[in-house]
């Protein structure tokens, strides 16, 4: 039974924590939540994460407002409504559609940290599953915003990729159709991505959210070495005034310190993007309205989804299909594709490391020669990217089996 | 040496951030978009007209203009209304008034002595005729006409008026409630039947021009509200430098506006198609500036934080 | 007793599952095409009262249609790369009653402008960037890359059914004729 202080004042500490302990939450969640000293700045891109999380679904909110989902109002909601005559409308949506690129950039950053220091095994694998959902979580969100203000790239993407439905030569017109309500997107795609958008998806990434973090507390996060740290033992370490002994520093306020210093450097380069430079993210074929009867010269999707598009792309049909399939789920595989017990940056890893870098290459080409179109020595290129890609993750149990067991782990 | 193993870190992702950004943005683009070169509104395929011009011969000249333009500087009206001109000549003529402050002397000359080909137009009237006839026999008549129009265009003209005069009778622009019949009318419903018998009358006009500038051009030129935002800035001028050059077979033509002509549209398209420009270029230093103070003050925090951890 | 406590939890549990496949039944309903997006996909055209040689606009699924019936001399009055066969003898047609008719989608391939059709010179020409169709929509004049594309069709009687893959189209699209 527990025990309330008749005397307690209402909301006084005592009361509070009588009904909620809140010093416990407190210890729990943040001044007793241990995380390695040894680690970089790349260990605060899940709070930049989380930080541009909350910029979209502030700035959601506001555009939501004024947003109109209906295939003729929808443009000039956006583009008329919210960027002419909403006070700091305009801000809203370059702030919304500048987030909604970085995020990717942020999200890429976080997911090639992870694979460097190898953070996704010895009882990380579902740090790297949570992660991984999120990621497509988020890109089937970032998909369907792209959707809603109905310009020329959001009718054409959004015809190109539910084509992708129709599974090739299985020719699954029904499922297409089923998928867009109509032959052709219309009015039910509107209305279904946008529930998508502001309501399905946002509440599955916030779940998500809350899982990845989970997944985070018994494992803790790695470091710079991938060393296996007592942090029961480091943390009575620090408990004891021992600061500089101890291997781990408390969540509050020490690391997160560092985090809100890495936070504001990254608002200032985000802010100048969204003041001054966001046509990379505002995609100049989609401030045209959408129109059924007039296909734009080239149909590309936003860069972040660039080179798993390229995947598609080099092989005929069905083939394609099958490698895009491939690449979108391979990732998820990471944790048991790697053989190696070792946990380590990738430089003292063996072939690992160069499997690391040619991998991040690798994307990077294919994310270029996903933009330009394919002819020439593009398609080449292309193709043999893609190739790349296939084979490295095919080789990749492979060369981590040869892997020697760095001395000391496991 | 911690400290520079981050930077160290730093620098490679900003790397290969960058590489990533120039392969999808200036590059790609450059792949994608056909480079046109700018010539800077010069006309240089056009010969220079040495001919002087006399104001009063050419107003003698103008008043054949009058048969199907209104010149309203000099109080002459049009002879009929936007749609039935449009009926008769596919679109409806231009007042003059602005000709002599928004075009090009030199276009102006050629064009009143060979409209077609001055404006580069001659592959959509191979079988029919240009509805513009030519109104000089040589370079002095041109020339007085030219200083004619000159003489009664406006000082100042507006960036509006100059976009209704050189795109508005084509090209629409819903944002700024301009049809390419006009303005569109301010008027209200019947409060008991809830019908705009105003708008309804005038959406008809409006129906109609528009059926007859398809006929003539071959297809709706599209609306311009937000064109700054589609197109870049380059592309823009110079389509309307040469729109042959960049797109091959449009039925746009050359509209031969002067530099000061175009710079006048554009800061139209500007004004209408990117209203929060100003406010970007106001709000940004303060947001950005208080960020570094932030980002500053989070530093020393930091700093205190860590101190004899290491 | 353990055993009747674990039977009857399991026994919930599946009951609970058939609600719950019960509700994604008509969660799967929700998103069908809704009954007037479909019957608009299905447009029926009467070729008993047409006249050779003149262009018929439907629309379809949003798209515009055009349907020609074709006359037995349907040369192209000239043709940029020497094709100047016989429209009338092109594999595309359709034979409906005594007649061939052109169907297609009448957007042009190359960036889905809406080409005009000029009877007496048998062949389309397309306003934004001059290419050119025979009256069979076969490419004349590039840019265009392909033919104008035939939509799914199903004869019946003097009728044509868009929307439906007939026989006659399935043969059509085995040999590679639609696009």
């Amino acid at each position: 039974m527990a025990h309330f202080d008749p005397n307690a004042k209402p909301f006084s500490h005592q009361w509070m924590n009588d009904r909620l302990a809140i010093d416990t939450l407190k210890r729990v969640l943040s001044t007793e939540y241990w995380i390695p000293k040894n680690i970089n700045f790349l260990w605060a891109m899940g709070m930049v994460l989380a930080a541009t999380f909350g910029v979209l679904l502030i700035s959601g909110i506001f555009l939501l407002m004024y947003y109109i989902p209906d295939t003729k109002l929808a443009f000039d909601s956006v583009n008329h409504t919210i960027m002419g005559e909403v006070g700091y409308g305009w801000l809203w949506r370059h702030m919304h559609a500048v987030a909604a690129s970085v995020v990717f950039l942020i999200i890429y950053i976080h997911m090639f940290t992870g694979i460097y220091y190898g953070s996704y095994k010895r009882g990380r694998e579902l740090i790297w599953l949570s992660g991984m959902l999120l990621f497509v979580t988020f890109s089937a969100e970032a998909f369907s915003g792209y959707m809603l203000p109905w310009g020329q790239m959001s009718y054409w993407a959004g015809m190109v990729i539910t084509n992708l439905f129709s599974l090739g030569s299985l020719d699954l017109q029904g499922l297409v159709e089923w998928i867009r309500g109509d032959y052709v997107p219309g009015q039910a795609f509107l209305g279904r991505f946008f529930m998508l958008h502001v309501v399905l998806l946002p509440l599955i990434i916030m779940a998500l959210i809350v899982l990845h973090f989970g997944t985070l507390r018994i494992p803790h996060v790695n470091n710079q070495d991938g060393e296996e740290i007592d942090f029961e033992a480091e943390a009575e370490k620090w408990k004891a005034g021992k600061r500089k002994e101890a291997k781990v520093i408390p969540f509050n306020p020490v690391f997160m310190s560092k985090d809100v210093f890495v936070l504001g450097i990254y608002f200032i380069i985000y802010f100048y993007l969204v003041f001054y430079h966001f046509e990379f993210a505002m995609d100049p074929v989609n401030f045209d309205p959408a129109d059924p009867l007039k296909t734009p010269p080239h149909i590309y999707p936003e860069w972040y989804f660039l080179w798993s598009y390229e995947i598609l792309r080099p092989f005929s049909k069905n083939a394609g299909l099958i490698a895009f399939g491939f690449a979108q789920v391979i990732f998820f595989f990471l944790p048991f594709l790697d053989r190696s017990p070792n946990v380590a940056p990738a430089s003292r890893r063996g072939l690992f490391k160069f499997w690391f870098w040619a991998l991040l290459i690798d994307m990077i080409v294919l994310t270029i020669m996903g933009k330009v179109p394919p002819i020439g020595i593009y398609t080449t290129i292309g193709t043999i990217a893609a190739w790349t890609f296939i084979l490295l993750w095919v080789a990749l149990p492979f060369i981590t089996k040869l892997e020697k067991p760095i001395r000391g782990q496991k | 040496m911690k400290k520079m193993k981050e930077l160290k870190i730093l620098a490679v992702v900003v790397f290969f951030t960058l590489v990533t950004y120039w392969g999808v943005e200036p590059y790609a683009h450059s792949v994608m978009h056909k480079h046109v070169e700018f010539k800077n509104f010069k006309y240089e395929d056009l010969k220079p007209i040495s001919a002087k011009g006399d104001a009063a011969k050419g107003q003698a000249l103008a008043a054949a203009c009058a048969g199907c333009h209104s010149i309203k500087a000099a109080k002459m009206p049009a002879p009929m209304d936007p749609v039935t001109a449009a009926a008769t000549y596919g679109v409806n003529p231009p007042d003059l008034s602005l000709a002599g402050a928004v075009l090009d002397e030199k276009y102006l000359a050629h064009f009143l002595k060979d409209p077609v080909h001055t404006a580069m137009v001659a592959h959509k009237f191979k079988n029919r005729a240009y509805p513009m006839p030519p109104m000089a026999t040589d370079d002095q008549s041109a020339a007085d006409l030219v200083a004619y129009f000159k003489s009664i265009a406006p000082k100042e003209v507006t960036p509006k008026e100059a976009y209704e005069f050189a795109c508005g009778r084509c090209h629409e622009m819903r944002y700024a409630k301009w049809t390419q019949i006009g303005e569109e009318p301010k008027t209200k419903p019947n409060i008991q039947t809830h019908m705009n018998e105003g708008k309804l009358k005038f959406d008809e006009k409006l129906a109609k021009y528009k059926d007859h500038l398809v006929k003539y051009l071959g297809k709706l030129p599209p609306d311009l509200s937000i064109i700054v935002r589609a197109r870049s800035e380059d592309y823009l001028k110079t389509f309307v430098e040469d729109p042959q050059a960049q797109l091959p077979g449009t039925a746009m033509p050359r509209v031969g506006v002067s530099k000061e002509g175009y710079e006048k549209v554009f800061k139209y398209l500007e004004e209408v198609g990117d209203p929060s420009k100003p406010k970007r270029e106001a709000v940004g230093p303060w947001v950005i500036g208080y960020f570094i103070i932030f980002s500053f003050l989070a530093w020393l925090w930091y700093k205190s934080q860590w101190k004899g951890l290491k | 007793m353990s055993d009747r406590r674990d039977f009857f939890g399991k026994a919930l549990g599946a009951f609970a599952g058939l609600g719950a496949l019960g509700a994604l039944y008509a969660a799967k309903r929700t998103w069908d095409p809704l009954p007037s997006v479909k019957a608009a996909g299905f447009t029926t055209i009467d070729l008993s009262n047409t006249q050779e040689n003149v262009l018929y606009t439907e629309m379809w699924r949003g798209k515009p249609i055009f349907v020609i019936k074709v006359p037995k001399n349907a040369k192209p009055s000239e043709a940029p790369n020497g094709n100047m066969e016989n429209a009338y003898d092109d594999k595309r047609l359709i034979k409906v009653g005594d007649s061939k008719f052109f169907i297609a989608i009448g957007l042009c391939t190359h960036l889905g402008c809406i080409p005009a059709y000029y009877p007496d010179k048998h062949k389309f020409i397309c306003a934004c960037h001059g290419g050119q169709f025979n009256a069979a929509g076969e490419v004349l004049k590039s840019p265009p890359p392909s033919p104008l594309v035939i939509p799914p069709f199903t004869v019946k009687g003097m009728k044509v059914v868009l929307g439906e893959a007939g026989p006659e189209y399935k043969k059509l699209k085995e040999a590679g004729l639609v696009a």
